[in-house]
């Protein structure tokens, strides 16, 4: 009744531009058969209402992911160096192009 | 307006038979790419038909012998093998037709460069599905096949000219058949053979008359609107 | 990295502490199995319950009648397609394929809304559907755009603005009807008449009677109560139905100076039940055409897949 397991379309992942300037941002997933109907139907699902100018689709199974637990130690470290980022440093007030 | 009437009519419905596919497609992502469609070739209907008249008089109002589409698009859905091919055939007559158009001086030109991009998408979907479905399994293979046989007969019509369209027809009718002929023979399939002048096979409905499907395809598209006459909705 | 099998109490502490601050949790954190089967469970019925819908508005398609009505409706239905693939997939983040959540719609283990087994016998009630039963729909939605499970929060985010037209339409349609003729007014009242109490049902049973409402607020996945949904619905529609000029067919609605709400008359959950149970106007209907359309698309599935595999451009 629900078809031979051959026959079910792998997913993809749905990466979409919104618009130029800007980088492709994750809007989904959807089944198809081969990429070209992936970017077909992407199109069709995710920018019916002109959300995007340009479409990257990839084979879920292809995502290599960072590990297997989202919240991630892998990201921990990179917590603990805020002189990283320019809130860090206090600079006197009135002085300007910084 | 003869014309505003034929690619009108045309695209009137062909979205409707493509909207009485809504609920039984397939899978999930095919019922929003068929509605695309039928959406698309509904809002170029909208526009043509208020070029010769008020939309809904023409589309609710007219007996069935005073349409103007080709008997092609008015051909039940059939099988999904069969729809594509209508798909096929008629996407890539009105992408050839609408270039031209838009290329021309014409009333059209302004519609058809904006409706050209929409059924360039058109065609390259029947395209797709012609691929995987002619060159898929055996009995894809066979219901593609079956498909496109039982509607070339209605395929000469598409050449027909039509008043009012300042286009090459037999051009046109060349370029089109080198485009079907290569799509169907990446997909392991052949070109139909068989009639497709001549009588009832093809080049009526321009002038009226239809094929029985569409009678009946009318009486459920018009009896609500003709239900409450004058009624606003 | 964290894959030790380390004591499944400090992963829950970890799940309870996200769930109190409020943060989302995804798809590859550990979360106690009822919460993974609850979700699985409500965005599967949620899923069957848009794809479900598109059937008795679809019904209508064919005959709308004006263009301008046939392309909303179009439209319409579309996003129903489209919204029923956003939630399947974020059903597929928990690792449940949709071809085996299709598969337990098919066979009737998996439910979807009860409100899609009445049918639409005129063209009044894509303007009911429309107004009462997406607007409920809204109504019970709006919150799960904060739901806990971000998939799912994200693809309510997506729906939600997308179904913004479909209430509206279905508004600007009733009130075109009650303010036409004497026959359009009279198909907007009939169809009023019949959707209201099924809308009402759509909150789900009182709370008292509500097997799963309580873990799910603990999970925040639910944000508010069955009864609490349902009051701001009906407090939301009288005043709309007054601007339609046509009357909600409940003798004992009326305002509460005390409660400051409406009060309204008892719902018929005898109904509800029946129609749950398999016995209500069209749920053989709607699952035959689902379960018809899917068996009628395997060969074209299955061509697709085999022309993949064929080109070498088969995934997975």
């Amino acid at each position: 009744m629900s078809g031979s397991p051959s026959a079910e379309w792998p997913l993809w992942e749905v990466f979409v531009r919104s618009r130029r300037g800007l980088s492709h941002t994750h809007a989904g997933s959807l089944h198809a058969p081969d990429a070209e109907m992936a970017l077909r139907n992407a199109r069709d699902l995710y920018t019916r209402r002109s959300e995007g100018v340009s479409i990257w689709v990839v084979p879920s199974a292809e995502i290599t992911a960072s590990s297997p637990d989202e919240r991630d130690p892998f990201f921990e470290p990179s917590a603990d160096k805020p002189y990283r980022h320019p809130t860090f440093y206090a600079i006197p007030e009135g002085v300007r192009h910084l | 307006m003869t014309a505003a009437l034929a690619l009108g009519d045309d695209a009137l419905v062909l979205s409707h038979r493509l909207g009485e596919w809504a609920g039984h497609a397939p899978v999930l992502e095919e019922e929003v790419a068929l509605a695309n469609i039928a959406l698309d070739l509904l809002g170029q209907a909208r526009v043509l038909l208020s070029l010769a008249g008020d939309e809904d008089e023409l589309a609710y109002l007219r007996e069935e012998r005073a349409f103007r589409n080709v008997q092609l698009v008015e051909q039940p859905n059939g099988d999904f093998a069969q729809t594509i091919a209508r798909q096929l055939y008629f996407s890539t007559y009105q992408e050839l037709l609408y270039e031209r158009l838009a290329r021309g001086t014409g009333p059209f030109a302004p519609l058809a460069a904006k409706a050209v991009k929409e059924v360039a998408y058109h065609r390259d979907h029947a395209e797709q599905w012609t691929l995987r479905l002619g060159d898929g399994t055996e009995e894809s293979h066979e219901r593609m096949r079956r498909g496109l046989d039982a509607l070339w007969r209605f395929t000469g019509e598409l050449f027909e000219p039509v008043e009012g369209c300042e286009v090459e027809w037999h051009t046109l009718h060349d370029a089109w058949l080198t485009r079907i002929s290569s799509v169907l023979e990446r997909a392991t399939l052949t070109v139909p053979e068989g009639p497709r002048r001549g009588g009832w096979a093809a080049g009526a409905g321009r002038q009226g008359l239809h094929t029985e499907p569409f009678g009946r395809m009318l009486a459920e598209m018009q009896h609500l609107h003709r239900s409450h006459p004058g009624a606003t909705w | 990295m964290t894959t030790m099998a380390a004591d499944a109490g400090a992963y829950e502490a970890v799940f309870d502490a996200a769930l109190a601050a409020d943060e989302r949790i995804e798809p590859r954190d550990w979360m106690p199995d009822d919460y993974r089967a609850t979700l699985v469970r409500q965005m599967a019925q949620h899923a069957h319950s848009e794809i479900i819908g598109m059937q008795p508005e679809a019904n209508w398609i064919t005959r709308a009648p004006s263009l301008r009505r046939k392309a909303i409706l179009m439209a319409k239905v579309q996003d129903e397609a489209g919204h029923g693939l956003y939630l399947y997939s974020a059903a597929e983040t928990l690792g449940t394929s949709r071809e085996e959540l299709l598969d337990k719609l098919h066979s009737g283990r998996q439910k979807y809304s009860s409100i899609f087994n009445y049918p639409t016998l005129t063209w009044a009630d894509v303007g009911a559907i429309g107004w009462l039963v997406d607007g409920a729909a809204i109504t019970n939605q709006v919150p799960l755009c904060r739901c806990s499970y971000g998939p799912y929060a994200r693809a309510m985010v997506r729906i939600c603005k997308e179904e913004s037209f479909h209430q509206r339409q279905g508004y600007e349609l009733l009130l075109a009807l009650s303010q036409g003729t004497e026959a359009q007014h009279a198909m907007a009242q009939d169809a009023v008449d019949r959707w209201w109490w099924p809308s009402l049902m759509m909150f789900g049973p009182p709370d008292d009677a509500s097997a799963h409402s309580a873990q799910s607020m603990a999970w925040k996945i639910k944000r508010h109560s069955n009864d609490e949904l349902r009051q701001r619905f009906v407090d939301i529609c009288v005043p709309q139905a007054e601007s339609l000029g046509l009357t909600l067919p409940d003798p004992e609605l009326r305002w509460s100076e005390e409660r400051e709400h409406y009060d309204f008359g008892p719902i018929d959950w005898d109904e509800f039940r029946e129609i749950l149970r398999g016995n209500g106007p069209c749920n053989a209907q709607r699952i035959t055409q689902r379960r018809r359309a899917h068996e009628e698309g395997a060969w074209v599935r299955e061509a697709a897949a085999a022309h993949a595999a064929k080109h070498g451009k088969a995934q997975a």
